[in-house]
């Protein structure tokens, strides 16, 4: 009996493209499950660029609602999540503008630092490092080290390395070309890494 | 290998995008400069730690508000 086989090396669909023709179909439930998939994520990448909790929140929702609004235009060659992320960063830099009344701020804007381009900070760290912290404490070390870096190189990490999205997806969602991207994820773990150093390096005379 | 040369592989190495030969030098450099390697093993828990730790978190609270008042506006067509 002749079975259906799939044709080898045709990728499974992403499952927010069902999700995607039944909200264009008509069916709202479906954005709530797409909104509730990628709230978190969206609001941490307003966070990192507007570095204003106000700020996210409006970008958050704003965001969502244009994707809903344009989803019409999302053509489908790129991932649902790749084009929201897009609309997410340029409302945030649009709310980052106005908050400097209108000085331009960009993504895309290579910025040239000192820092982390050769590791300093050569000592090793403590075994597992967080555990000298609270929960509490480690987050505020966390936001306040990464808050330092430019927004191109926060949302470079944050996109690659926090949500696993690949090189390729990280240069198409922030209009950025794929050596931009590589050079930017270079520099911002080399300077977490420095910045980290001071918390979490191992104390002298500590047991090996 | 020159320290800087691992430098610049340092990503493609944490990626695991090199290749079997690359990977043998890298390998090499590794066993005798310190510095590189705790240069690799700190980068990648830096990136452990983010990944584990999630910062910026919402409040349950204002994720519901948000929800409601986005939902509000998408069920009158935005």
């Amino acid at each position: 009996m002749a079975t259906i086989q799939p044709i080898a090396g045709e990728l499974e669909p992403h499952p927010d493209v069902a999700l995607v023709a039944q909200v264009r179909a008509g069916d709202v439930s479906a954005y709530d499950t797409l909104v509730r998939k990628y709230e978190r994520q969206i609001f941490r990448i307003a966070q990192h660029i507007t570095q204003n909790r106000e700020d996210a929140e409006d970008v958050m929702q704003d965001a969502f609602l244009k994707a809903y609004e344009k989803l019409e235009q999302f053509q489908g060659n790129s991932k649902f999540y790749t084009w929201l992320v897009r609309i997410a960063v340029n409302e945030s830099l649009m709310r980052l503008r106005k908050r400097r009344t209108g000085k331009m701020v960009s993504i895309d804007e290579d910025v040239e630092t000192e820092e982390g381009s050769v590791p300093r900070d050569l000592a090793d760290w403590a075994p597992d490092p967080e555990q000298n912290y609270t929960q509490s404490e480690l987050h505020k070390i966390l936001e306040k080290t990464i808050k330092g870096l430019p927004p191109g190189f926060k949302v470079v990490f944050e996109l690659r390395d926090v949500q696993g999205l690949s090189t390729e997806d990280t240069a198409e969602a922030l209009g950025l070309s794929i050596p931009a991207v590589k050079s930017r994820l270079l520099r911002a773990r080399l300077q977490l890494r420095e910045r980290l150093s001071r918390y979490f390096r191992r104390k002298k005379g500590a047991e090996k | 290998m020159t320290c800087t040369e691992f430098l610049a592989l340092l990503d493609d190495l944490i990626d695991d995008s090199v290749t079997t030969d690359m990977r043998a030098d890298l390998k090499e450099h590794l066993r005798g400069c310190d510095h590189c390697e705790v240069t690799l093993s700190t980068t990648r828990k830096t990136i452990e730690i983010y990944r584990s730790h999630e910062i910026y978190d919402m409040p349950a609270g204002l994720r519901e508000r948000l929800h409601a008042a986005i939902m509000a506006r998408c069920k009158k067509g935005c």
